[in-house]
C-alpha cells in the first residue's frame, strides 16, 4: 500500500502523537521510521515533566494524546517539584524506564489499526502547485497522502561531536536523515542549524552509592494521566535517584581540553540552548561559580546505564573520563559512552501558521525539533496539534488553535510562530502570561472539550469532566451563600490568632483568608445537605479552594492581558501589502511579511515588530 | 508614497504678527502652489530646501501680498510629503485670503494634528515624538518650551528604562525558584524583595511627586482672583496684565462667563479668571454664575484672596473659600496699600497697589514660588508632565504595593509576580517596550541553568 491519507515521517515524541491522533480521528496514516525498534526512544535524560513541561504533558493528556499514559506505564520515580509553592507551578516529573518507555509506545502504536508502520527513510517531500502529495523514500519508493507530518526531530543532516571528532547520525548509534532539509530548502524554506548535547552514560556496577545524597520519589506518586486508574498506579517499581556535585579539581581537569572542544574551536556552529548548557559552557560562563550539581539517573530497571544529568559535554571522551573520576563517588567509575554535541537542521518556525502547517506548503506539517523546539513533550504536544490539523482539515472539521490564555501548549505554538528561535525552545512557566489559570491540576477542565470535539477524548469520560466542572461552579455559587457564625469560626480563629468575625461571614469569603482551609471551614457546617455534597468530594474541595483563595490575583492577571486579548480579535486581512504601510519600521515590516500574522494580538508579539508599528497598522487598517 | 490629498493650514498662532507661515502639504502641492506664486521661477522647477521670493496673486489677477515660499520635496519634509510654506506678511485678513485662494483648487483645510498625524505615518517621527511635539505645540510659557525638548531628548524615557529594568532585576529574581526549582542556586527570601520593592517605588513616587509642577508647566497656572466688591479686583488684574507687557491674548470661543486672561511672567504662563462671587444666592442668573466662579476656585492652583487696607481680611469669605479650596493654595493679597489703613496687619498678607505698583513683585515671587510646590525643580529636571504617564506611574505603584503586601504575607513566587510584571508592564508602555522575554533574558544572562 502505498496510498494514505496522512504520512508521518519519525517516530520519537511528535511523531507518536500525531500518528495516534490523526488515526484516532479515522485517517489512515504511514508512520515511517528508520526502525521501528526506536520509536519512542528518549535520545536524552531518561525523565518526562517538569516545570512547565509537566504542564504540557497533562494538557497532551486531557486533549487525549497519549504521553501521559506511557510514562505512567513506564515511571519508576514520581515526583511533583514546586510543592512548597502556590497550585499554578507544581509540576509533576518522573524517571522512565527508557526501555519500557519504548516498548509502551510501540504497543500504543500497534493498537491502532489505522497506522501502518512503514520501515523507510524519506528522503524528499513531493509537492504540486504548493500543496503536499507524499514523500519519497531512499530506496526510491515514493508513497503519497493527503498531508504529510515532518517529526524527524535532531536526524537533518544530524552531526555528532566529541571532542574534534565527528560522527553523522541522529542519535547515538543511529543513521541520519539525508535530502530532506535539501528538498524543502528547493521548496524556498530557510533551514537553520542548532546543537544540543547529551551527557555521558556510566556503569550502574561502577559508583560508589553510599557515599552520595539519596533524593527519592514522592510517597504519594500522581500519575500524569487523568486517565490511569489509581488502583494499578505506579505500575513499575520505584527507585532512586542520586545527587552528587563539581569542584574547582573536576573544573581543572575539563579546561584542559578546551583545545579541543568543538564549541570553543568554533567547530559547532548550531546554537544550543541557554537553559540546558554544557557542563564547559557553564565554567566559563559562571566563572565564580565553585561547583556545579550532578544528578545520578537510573536508566531504567534492568538497564545498567546512569545518566549524568548535569554534565552534558563534547569535551573528549579521555578528558570527560578524567574528570568524572574526581566527582565525589565516581572514583572508580566506569563511562560506558561520553558525552556529546549534536548539531541538526530545523526550520525557523516563523514559516508554520498556528496550526503547524507551513505557510510556503500547503498540507505539509513540521512538529518537534524540525521547529526549533528541544524536549520530548514540547515536540509531543506540537506532534498532537499538527496530527489534529492535518485530519481536521481533511475530514472538514474546524481548524485547531489553542489560545496562550488557554494552555501551556497555546504559549508554544504562539512563541514559536510570532518570535520565531534561534536557540532551542524550552517553555517555562514564565512564559504563560496566564500562569494562574493554567494549571496541572485543571488540565482536564480547560481542555478535554477540544479532545473530545475531534474525537480523541470518549463521551463517557467528557461527560465526567463536564459534571466535575459544573459541580465546582454550583459549589462556588453555594459557598458564596452559606453563612458562618461567629460562635463557629472564632475559635478557630483564635486558635490561629487571626482576627475575629462579628457577624456571619460567607464561607467563600472565609476562604480567602491565607490562615484557613476550606476543608476545616466545611467540618463546622454538619447537617447542611447542599454543603455536605461538597465536603464529600475531595477533588471538588481542592479544587473550589484554588479558586477563591486566588481569586484576586487570577482577576488582576486577566485585567492585564485584557487589553492584549482585544487586539486578538482584530484580524488583519491576508492581502494587506505592508510594503503600502509606510510608516512601520524596516524590521518590523519585513517580520509582518515574514509571519503574516492573523491578528493585531499577535503581530504585537512579533519579535521586532515595536508598539510604534502596532499604532500605524491599527491607523491603516482604520484608513 | 502614497497618493495624499492636499491639506492646508496656518501654521503659525492665529492673530496679527510680523509673520504668518501656511503650510501646505500633499501630493502635487509644489505644482498647486504655482497656480498662485508668481516669481522668477517656477516652484516645480526649484531643489528642495530652497527659498524664493515672489508674490500670491488672486483668481482676479490681483496681488495679495509679497511672500517667500519654501520647497521641501518628499521624503525630507516635515510630513515627509510633498510640501511648502508661504510667509505672508502678519495680517489675519491676508493670511485669510490666501487660504482661500488655495481652497478653490482640490485643496483643504488640515485638522488638528494632522500634519504630525501624516509624519507619523510616513514614518518620519516615532509615537514618543509625536506626543512630545504636541506638547511643544500646546505648551504655551518658554519654560514649558525647554520641558519638552527635554523629553524628546528622553529624559524621562530614560529613567522609567532604569526603573523598569531594576525591576525585570526583582521579577527574575522571584521567578527563578519558580521554573528552576530544581537548581543547585540560591534564591531570594521575601523580606529581599520587599526592600527591592520599596526601593523602585520610592523612586516612582519621586517621579510623581514633579507632575504637579510638570502640569504647571506645561499648562500654565490656574489663578482665581477672589474678593468682595470694591476691594479693586479688576484693577488688580489690569495691573498684572498692564504691567508686564506680556502676551495678553483674549481666548476665542471660550464658553465661560467668567474673563480669562493669560500672562506670562517670569517665564511661567498664568491663566487668571476674574471670579464674580461665591456667596449662595436666590437670583437665578447669578446663581449660575456662582457656580461658575465656585468651579474656577475648585479648578485653581492658586486663590488670589483680595482684600483693602480699609478692611484687610474678611474672615467670613475666607471660610466660604476654604469650602472650595485648600488653604495653601489661597494667597492673601490686600489692595490699596497707598491708602492709610486699619492698624494689625493679616499675617502672611501681601500689600500691594495697582495704582502705584507697590508690592506686585514680591506678589509674583510668591505666586511662582507656590506654582513650582516650593520644590527646586528646573526644567532641567525629569519631570511628569502627561496625564497618561502619570497615570501609568500611579498604576505600577499600586501594582508594587501590592506586591508587597504578597510578600509580606508569605505568598508565593507567582503571585508577587502578577503585580510587579503588572508594574513591568505599565512603565513598558511609557516608553512603548512590551516584551515577556525579557525576564527569561534576564535569567539566563544571570545565573547558571541547566542541569
Amino acid at each position: 500500500m502505498n496510498n494514505f491519507d496522512i504520512i508521518v515521517i519519525g517516530g520519537g515524541h511528535a511523531g507518536i502523537e500525531a500518528a495516534c491522533a490523526a488515526s484516532k480521528m479515522g485517517c489512515s496514516v504511514a508512520l515511517v521510521t528508520m526502525d521501528k525498534n526506536a520509536i519512542g526512544r528518549m535520545s536524552c535524560n531518561p525523565a518526562i515533566g517538569g516545570t512547565a513541561k509537566g504542564h504540557v504533558v497533562r494538557e497532551i493528556d486531557a486533549l487525549g494524546g497519549v504521553m501521559g499514559l506511557i510514562a505512567d506505564r513506564s515511571g519508576i520515580q514520581f515526583r511533583m517539584l514546586n510543592r512548597s509553592k502556590g497550585p499554578a507551578v507544581w509540576s509533576p516529573r518522573s524517571q522512565n524506564d527508557r526501555k519500557l518507555y519504548s516498548e509502551e509506545a510501540i504497543r500504543v502504536i500497534d493498537s491502532h489499526k489505522n497506522i501502518t508502520v512503514v520501515k523507510e527513510s524519506v528522503t524528499g517531500i513531493n509537492t504540486e502547485d504548493g500543496k503536499v502529495t507524499g514523500v519519497t523514500t531512499i530506496e526510491g519508493h515514493s508513497i503519497s497522502a493527503k498531508a504529510v507530518i515532518l517529526c524527524s526531530g535532531t536526524f537533518l543532516n544530524g552531526l555528532m561531536h566529541t571532542g574534534l571528532n565527528q560522527f553523522e547520525g541522529g542519535r547515538y548509534g543511529e543513521q541520519k536523515a539525508i535530502g530532506i532539509t535539501e528538498s524543502l530548502v528547493g521548496l524556498g524554506f530557510e533551514a537553520g542549524r542548532l546543537k544540543t548535547g547529551t551527557p555521558p552514560r556510566l556503569h550502574k556496577d561502577s559508583i560508589d552509592w553510599d557515599a552520595l545524597e539519596v533524593q527519592s520519589g514522592d510517597d504519594d506518586p500522581q500519575p500524569f494521566s487523568f486517565r490511569t486508574p489509581r488502583s494499578e498506579f505506579p505500575y513499575q517499581p520505584q527507585l532512586s535517584c542520586h545527587i552528587t556535585h563539581t569542584d574547582v579539581n573536576v573544573h581543572n581537569i575539563l579546561e584542559t581540553g578546551f583545545h579541543q572542544s568543538p564549541l570553543f574551536t568554533g567547530v559547532i556552529g548550531g546554537v544550543g540552548p541557554r537553559y540546558c548548557p554544557s557542563i564547559e559552557d557553564k565554567i566559563v560562563r559562571f566563572n565564580d561559580k565553585p561547583r556545579h550539581q550532578l544528578f545520578l539517573e537510573p536508566e531504567g530497571l534492568d538497564s545498567e546505564l546512569i545518566y549524568v544529568n548535569g554534565f552534558s559535554t563534547s569535551l573528549p571522551a579521555e578528558v570527560q573520563d578524567k574528570a568524572l573520576r574526581l566527582v565525589p563517588g565516581l572514583k572508580d567509575m566506569k563511562m560506558v559512552r561520553p558525552g556529546y554535541a549534536v548539531e541538526y537542521d530545523f526550520f525557523p518556525p516563523h514559516q508554520v501558521d498556528l496550526t503547524l502547517e507551513t505557510k510556503r506548503v500547503r498540507g505539509l506539517y513540521f512538529a518537534g525539533q524540525v521547529n526549533g523546539t528541544s524536549g520530548y513533550e514540547e515536540a509531543a504536544a506540537q506532534g498532537l496539534v499538527a496530527g489534529i490539523n492535518a485530519a481536521a482539515k481533511i475530514l472538514g472539521k474546524k481548524e485547531f488553535v489553542l489560545k496562550r490564555s488557554e494552555a501551556y501548549i497555546g504559549v508554544m505554538v504562539d512563541d514559536l510562530v510570532n518570535k520565531s528561535t534561534d536557540e532551542p525552545y524550552r517553555i517555562f512557566t514564565s512564559r504563560a502570561e496566564h500562569r494562574l489559570l493554567l494549571r496541572q491540576d485543571n488540565a482536564d477542565r480547560r481542555l478535554s472539550q477540544y479532545g473530545h470535539y475531534y474525537g480523541l477524548i470518549e463521551d463517557e469520560h467528557n461527560e465526567e469532566i463536564r459534571m466535575r466542572s459544573e459541580k465546582i461552579s454550583v459549589g462556588i455559587e453555594i459557598l458564596s451563600r452559606k453563612k458562618i457564625k461567629p460562635a463557629d469560626i472564632n475559635p478557630v480563629l483564635h486558635s490561629k490568632e487571626a482576627d475575629l468575625i462579628d457577624t456571619p461571614e460567607a464561607i467563600s469569603k472565609l476562604c480567602k483568608r491565607p490562615e484557613l482551609q476550606l476543608e476545616e471551614i466545611l467540618a463546622l457546617t454538619n447537617g447542611d445537605e447542599e454543603l455536605a455534597t461538597i465536603k464529600n468530594d475531595k477533588y471538588a474541595v481542592e479544587q473550589i479552594e484554588i479558586e477563591l483563595k486566588y481569586e484576586g490575583y487570577i482577576k488582576r492577571q486577566f485585567d492585564q492581558v485584557e487589553k492584549m486579548e482585544k487586539y486578538e480579535g482584530l484580524r488583519i486581512p491576508a492581502t494587506l501589502d505592508y510594503a503600502k504601510v509606510k510608516a512601520l519600521s524596516t524590521e518590523g515590516r519585513e517580520k509582518l511579511l515574514k509571519v503574516q500574522p492573523r491578528s493585531i494580538g499577535q503581530a504585537s508579539r512579533i519579535s521586532g515588530v515595536t508598539p510604534s508599528d502596532i499604532s500605524v497598522l491599527l491607523v491603516y487598517l482604520k484608513k | 508614497m502614497n497618493n495624499e490629498d492636499i491639506i492646508i493650514a496656518e501654521a503659525t498662532p492665529p492673530g496679527a504678527a510680523a509673520i504668518s507661515v501656511i503650510r501646505l502639504s500633499g501630493t502635487n502641492c509644489i505644482e498647486a502652489a504655482d497656480r498662485l506664486f508668481s516669481g522668477k521661477v517656477k516652484l516645480s522647477a526649484v531643489p528642495s530646501h530652497t527659498l524664493h521670493y515672489g508674490r500670491i496673486v488672486g483668481r482676479n489677477a490681483q496681488t495679495i501680498d509679497d511672500v517667500l515660499a519654501s520647497v521641501f520635496r518628499e521624503p525630507n519634509s516635515y510630513t515627509g510629503e510633498d510640501s511648502v510654506e508661504i510667509s505672508t506678511h502678519g495680517n489675519p485678513l491676508v493670511t485669510a485670503t490666501v487660504i482661500n485662494e488655495f481652497l478653490q483648487m482640490d485643496i483643504r483645510i488640515a485638522e488638528p494634528g494632522e500634519f504630525t498625524k501624516r509624519a507619523f505615518l510616513n514614518g518620519r517621527i516615532d509615537l514618543a515624538q509625536a506626543e512630545a511635539v504636541i506638547e511643544l505645540i500646546n505648551s504655551r510659557s518658554e519654560a514649558a518650551v525647554r520641558g519638552s525638548r527635554n523629553q524628546l531628548d528622553g529624559l524621562l524615557s530614560q529613567k522609567i528604562g532604569e526603573l523598569r529594568q531594576q525591576l525585570i532585576n526583582a521579577v527574575s529574581l522571584v521567578e527563578l525558584e519558580l521554573d528552576f526549582a530544581e537548581e543547585d542556586l540560591e534564591f531570594i527570601d521575601n523580606s529581599a524583595v520587599i526592600e527591592l520593592i520599596t526601593g523602585i517605588k520610592k523612586e516612582i513616587s519621586a517621579l510623581l511627586a514633579t507632575y504637579r509642577f510638570g502640569r504647571v508647566f506645561r499648562e500654565g497656572v490656574n489663578v482665581a482672583l477672589v474678593g468682595l466688591p470694591n476691594v479693586g479686583k479688576s484693577s488688580v488684574l489690569n495691573h498684572i496684565l498692564k504691567e508686564r507687557r506680556a502676551i495678553v491674548s483674549p481666548i476665542p470661543g471660550t464658553t465661560r462667563d467668567i474673563i480669562r486672561e493669560d500672562v506670562t511672567i517670569d517665564g511661567v504662563l498664568y491663566r487668571l479668571y476674574d471670579t464674580a462671587g461665591i456667596r449662595n444666592t436666590e437670583d437665578l442668573i447669578e446663581k449660575e454664575g456662582v457656580e461658575r466662579s465656585r468651579k474656577a476656585v475648585r479648578d485653581a492652583d492658586l486663590v488670589l484672596f483680595i482684600n483693602e487696607t480699609a478692611h484687610p481680611f474678611d474672615e467670613y469669605l475666607y471660610l466660604e473659600l476654604q469650602e472650595f479650596t485648600s488653604e495653601e493654595r489661597i494667597v492673601k493679597v490686600i489692595n490699596k496699600s497707598d491708602l492709610p489703613g486699619k492698624v494689625g496687619d493679616q499675617p502672611g498678607s501681601i500689600r500691594v497697589s495697582a495704582l502705584t505698583g507697590e508690592g506686585f513683585e514680591q506678589l509674583f515671587d510668591l505666586m511662582k514660588e507656590r506654582a513650582y510646590g516650593g520644590e527646586n525643580y528646573t526644567e532641567k529636571s525629569i519631570l511628569v508632565s502627561s496625564i497618561r504617564h502619570k497615570s501609568l506611574l500611579e498604576k505600577a505603584n499600586i501594582a508594587l504595593e501590592n506586591a508587597k503586601d504578597s510578600a509580606k504575607q508569605q505568598m508565593s513566587g507567582e503571585f508577587i509576580s502578577v503585580d510587579i510584571r503588572h508594574a513591568i508592564n505599565s512603565l513598558g508602555e511609557i516608553i512603548g517596550t512590551v516584551t515577556t522575554d525579557d525576564i527569561l533574558n534576564n535569567i539566563f544572562s544571570k545565573f547558571c541553568i541547566g542541569k
